[in-house]
């Protein structure tokens, strides 16, 4: 089946007169890899479910691959899902799992009755096509010496490769996904992490991806949208989320260790000032003002003639070093500094140092939180 | 190591020195362990022994003489027509209240489940049956069911047909009984159900949605029927105990008569009206043998039922 | 209109069906509850008036009540039932709760197989043990008594069992503390354990009484004095007297007697669910 498109209009949503989704508009192109980010409670699950069939919604449509499907039953989507806690059928062989949504297509209600099912006669070809599909999809994810085995007796691992099996089987038009990784192990994340990224090429198929984790969501995806409290903040590809994120909220979250903050003023003539001084940088007229200044953390840097601040901590992490530091004589918030292992921090005068960032990629963010357009008079500023 | 050692503090403790502290909790175990195991004593073990003793007599309460007869109670209760009448209308009794206790129970919870205003007015309406005291309602039952005096035979009559005493035709006095004992099941067994159904993770059934499971029929086979496996086993066995053990509805509406016994009817006319202690005992082991093969399934699985 | 409706019922039948079934059930479920009540406020007169309308042509409620209350002693029954319900559970939980206690926080010897002797005798219906009984009750001259009607449940190895294993999950660092604190054993036991234990107690509590109060086998072997009978058996006392046709007053006391049992179970809905469910063993 060739990839579908999703296309959500105007999607709301509350439980229990709690607005869950407000007015969420989201258009999937066939084939994407299109991940939903966002902090616990955000409504990711609900807006997947939605797409799914297994919530409706209080306004809006859905449609997959141009149809609209707002008020179609989930079995009649063609949509697979992997859930978070996988949902294999623990009674049943991986075998017989991952047959099932093939079973329920392709077979009359009479030949899915358990025992006389078998009786039903003229299916044998239908059965055969069955029992290859499942060996292919096995095949596919390499289990299929675990084919015979029940759930129980599989690894995290394996029960999601049986759970992405299950779904692949029957070429769906899109796969939704709620963090499937989230019950795995660090290691074995990262190593499903490229596996799913490796079958999204292979495959070509539209994925829908809900984590709360943003290294998975910008690792895998061609488009990410970050979603807060039932809404959709900035919908893009992982480089324009972390480059030119459009909210404060968007900076915040996206980019570890976080963005530093500093609060800064904008003056008549826009010139903005922070930690005592004017940092150099202009921000666009009329916007006068208290605002927020964003600093990437590898943006810092020590500087021969900068803000003096003080080394608090040094994390080592391997290739990278991060440094916590204090600007003295400020209540300014502690800042971090990202550089790369190999580079020497200056040390200044009893364990002091000044401190400079790269101007070029600053953020500025207006007292509503919105961005706002940032020019530099110097590369480096202090 | 008998019994006694638990009731006799002293008696079980070796005399090799232990710490202090481990001799006091042990003597406190015992302490707190005897009055227990003194009431087991009394009324569990004694009179599982004396009952073993009674069936090899010919032991009637009163009787001057008692004889050590063997045997010879159960090769007579084998040929008592009064115990094999008895032991096939419980067989019968039993095979009409299981299937049907069990899968109305079923059809009950599967309904009641999926509401959810009105989930606590049904879970009320249908469990009534099990606090209410069966001898208050067989005595309803009986007027329920009275040929000229009860509703359903007015029912009945006002179809056109010809009034029947369920109650006083030999036929129809079991599966009369049978459906009381349905009724008195029904909802016991219904609470049993839900609280399976509530162990069913919702993932499965939507994930069975996905695959193509659109028909209610499907999602049951392929997800709620093999998810209720243990639960339907527990509750088949719990009915079984349950029929085996059928007695106030017999009591109250057929007394017996008519050759309308149950096990542990007729039982109870040897050993307490009649006073064939000997011939009683016997048949007391007999029954006890059929609900111990029951109840030790049951007591294995015995964890699965403390739901609170 | 007609084909709003039209429109409109496949959406509502999926609602309206099972409740139709389950509404036709429940008919059945309460009718003898129905018909107990409808009879027992009916006069004599209309004793073939089958119709299931509920208002009666004249009230004779407390005519019917009375007369039962008259030719049974109700009102003894009742209070039979209670004095022997609430000694059973007393002695039951005075000696279990211990037991319990020694079972799962204490090491004795003879642990071992007085947790397997329980775990069997679990297995075996008090109907099996009643011979015996009956036999060495009538010994000891001790039928006809509330002796007699209490002592066989006065162990109730279902209570170990079920306190044993919620005595388990106390963490022996805070029974540790308490003895280290000076506390008893006694204090610990009841005091600290059980009182982490009280949905348990509440449970079996519930159990315990529904239990008895609708016994009726044991009671009708040990007690032949009207006097002395709970209600189930009062009740049948009641019902093989009145050979007559004085439904109104039978069903009084039917109700009377299934009232107490029904009326705590609408008040405590949840613990009464939990109570019976528990076991099995009913
Ligand atoms: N069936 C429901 N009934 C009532 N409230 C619900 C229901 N499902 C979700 N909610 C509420 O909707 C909000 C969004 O839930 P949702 O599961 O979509 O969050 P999420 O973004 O997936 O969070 P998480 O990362 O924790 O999974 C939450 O506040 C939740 O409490
Ligand atoms: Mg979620």
């Amino acid at each position: 089946m060739t990839p579908q498109s999703l296309d959500l209009v105007g999607i709301g949503k509350s439980f229990d007169g709690a607005d869950v989704l407000e007015n969420i508009d989201l258009a999937i192109r066939p084939g994407e890899f299109l991940s939903l980010v966002g902090a616990s409670g955000c409504g990711k699950s609900t807006l997947l479910r939605i797409i799914a069939g297994l919530e409706t919604p209080d306004r809006g449509s859905v449609a997959i691959g141009g149809r609209d499907v707002t008020e179609a039953d989930p079995s009649d989507r063609n949509i697979a899902m992997v859930f978070q806690s996988y949902a294999l059928y623990p009674h049943m062989s991986v075998r017989q799992n991952i047959a099932t949504p093939l079973r329920m297509r392709r077979l009359p209600l009479a030949a899915r009755l358990p025992v006389i099912g078998r009786l039903v006669p003229g299916l044998g070809a239908t059965r055969r096509e069955i029992a290859s599909a499942v060996e292919d999809a096995a095949e596919a994810l390499q289990i299929r010496p675990l084919l015979d085995r029940k759930p129980a007796q599989l690894s995290g691992g394996q029960r999601q490769r049986v759970a992405l099996a299950r779904a692949l089987v029957r070429a769906p038009a899109a796969f939704l996904m709620d963090e499937p990784l989230s019950n795995l192990d660090a290691k074995l994340r990262a190593h499903m992490r490229e596996e799913l990224a490796g079958l999204h090429r292979r495959l070509g198929a539209t994925f829908v991806y809900v984590t709360h984790d943003q290294i998975e969501a910008m690792t895998m995806s061609d488009r990410v949208a970050l979603m807060e409290a039932g809404r959709i903040l900035q919908l893009g590809t992982p480089a324009e989320l972390y480059e030119r994120p459009a909210s404060l909220s968007v900076a915040r979250f996206i980019g570890t260790p976080a963005m530093n903050l500093l609060p800064v003023e904008i003056d008549g003539a826009g010139r903005i000032s922070g930690l005592g001084r004017d940092l150099g940088l202009e921000a666009p007229q009329g916007k006068r003002g208290p605002a927020t200044l964003g600093l990437r953390p590898e943006d810092l840097r020590f500087v021969a003639n900068g803000s003096p601040a003080r080394i608090l901590r040094t994390e080592h992490h391997g290739a990278d070093r991060y440094v916590t530091l204090e600007i003295l004589d400020r209540s300014a918030p502690t800042l971090t500094l990202r550089q790369r292992a190999d580079e020497e921090p200056i040390p200044g005068a009893d364990g002091t140092v000044a401190l400079g960032f790269h101007a070029g990629r600053a953020h500025l963010f207006g007292a509503d939180g919105a961005r706002l357009v940032l020019r530099a008079r110097r590369q480096v500023a202090a | 190591m008998s019994v006694l050692d638990l009731a006799l503090p002293s008696a079980g403790v070796p005399a090799t020195r232990r710490p202090r502290a481990e001799r006091r909790m042990m003597r406190r175990g015992l302490m707190f362990a005897a009055p227990a195991a003194l009431l087991l004593l009394a009324t569990y073990i004694v009179p599982l022994l004396v009952l073993g003793g009674f069936s090899l007599t010919d032991y009637k309460l009163g009787a001057v003489s008692t004889r050590f007869i063997g045997l010879d109670n159960f090769v007579q209760a084998f040929h008592d027509p009064v115990f094999r009448r008895a032991l096939a209308n419980t067989v019968l009794y039993a095979v009409i209240v299981i299937p049907c206790g069990v899968g109305l129970a079923l059809g009950v919870a599967l309904l009641v489940h999926g509401r959810r205003r009105s989930r606590p007015f049904w879970e009320i309406a249908y469990f009534l049956p099990v606090t209410a005291t069966l001898v208050a309602m067989a005595t309803v039952w009986q007027f329920l069911l009275h040929p000229s005096l009860g509703p359903v035979n007015a029912a009945i009559r006002a179809l056109g047909y010809a009034p029947v005493s369920f109650l006083a035709t030999p036929s129809l006095m079991i599966p009369t009984l049978a459906v009381i004992g349905i009724w008195q099941v029904l909802g016991f067994n219904m609470v049993l159900f839900l609280a399976g159904l509530t162990g069913i993770p919702k993932d499965l059934h939507e994930a069975a949605r996905l695959d193509g499971a659109k028909n209610p029929i499907d999602r049951f086979l392929t997800v709620t029927w093999p998810m209720l496996g243990p639960t339907t086993m527990f509750v088949v066995v719990t009915t079984s105990i349950t029929a085996f053990k059928v007695f106030e509805t017999v009591a109250v509406l057929t007394k017996g008569g008519s050759g309308s016994e149950t096990l542990l009817y007729a039982l109870y006319l040897e050993g307490f009206e009649y006073s064939e202690t000997g011939y009683a005992a016997a048949l007391t082991l007999l029954f006890l043998a059929l609900i111990l093969i029951l109840s030790i399934w049951q007591t294995l699985h015995l964890d699965r039922k403390v739901h609170y | 209109m007609v084909a709003a409706l039209r429109r409109l019922l496949p959406h509502l039948l999926p609602h309206l069906l099972p409740h139709a079934a389950l509404a036709l059930g429940a008919g059945v479920m309460l009718l003898p509850f129905y018909w107990m009540v409808l009879t027992s406020i009916r006069p004599p007169a209309e004793i073939f008036n089958v119709s299931l309308w509920p208002i009666p042509e004249s009230f004779a409620g407390l005519a019917n009540y009375a007369r039962a209350a008259s030719q049974a002693p109700m009102a003894r029954f009742m209070l039979n039932g209670v004095i022997v319900c609430a000694g059973i559970l007393v002695v039951q939980v005075l000696t279990a709760v211990p037991a319990a206690y020694a079972l799962a926080k204490l090491k004795f010897p003879g642990r071992r197989l007085l947790l397997t002797l329980v775990i069997a005798a679990l297995c075996v219906p008090i109907q099996a043990l009643a011979l015996p009984l009956f036999v060495g009750l009538a010994k000891a001259q001790l039928l006809n008594t509330y002796f007699a009607q209490m002592a066989p449940f006065f162990l109730s190895v279902f209570a170990i069992f079920l306190f044993r294993q919620s005595f388990r999950s106390y963490p022996d660092e805070v029974i540790e503390a308490a003895r280290l604190d000076g506390f008893t054993e006694m204090e610990i036991c009841w005091g600290l354990v059980m009182r982490g234990s009280l949905p348990a107690l509440a449970a079996f509590s519930v159990f315990s009484i529904v239990a008895h109060w609708n016994d009726l086998y044991w009671p009708m072997i040990v007690v032949s004095d009207t006097a002395l009978a709970p209600p189930p058996l009062g009740m049948l006392l009641f019902s093989d007297a009145e050979s007559g046709a004085d439904y109104g007053a039978l069903m009084a006391g039917a109700a009377i007697v299934t009232a107490p049992m029904v009326l705590c179970f609408l008040i405590a809905r949840r613990h009464f669910i939990a109570g019976i469910t528990m076991t099995g063993v009913k």
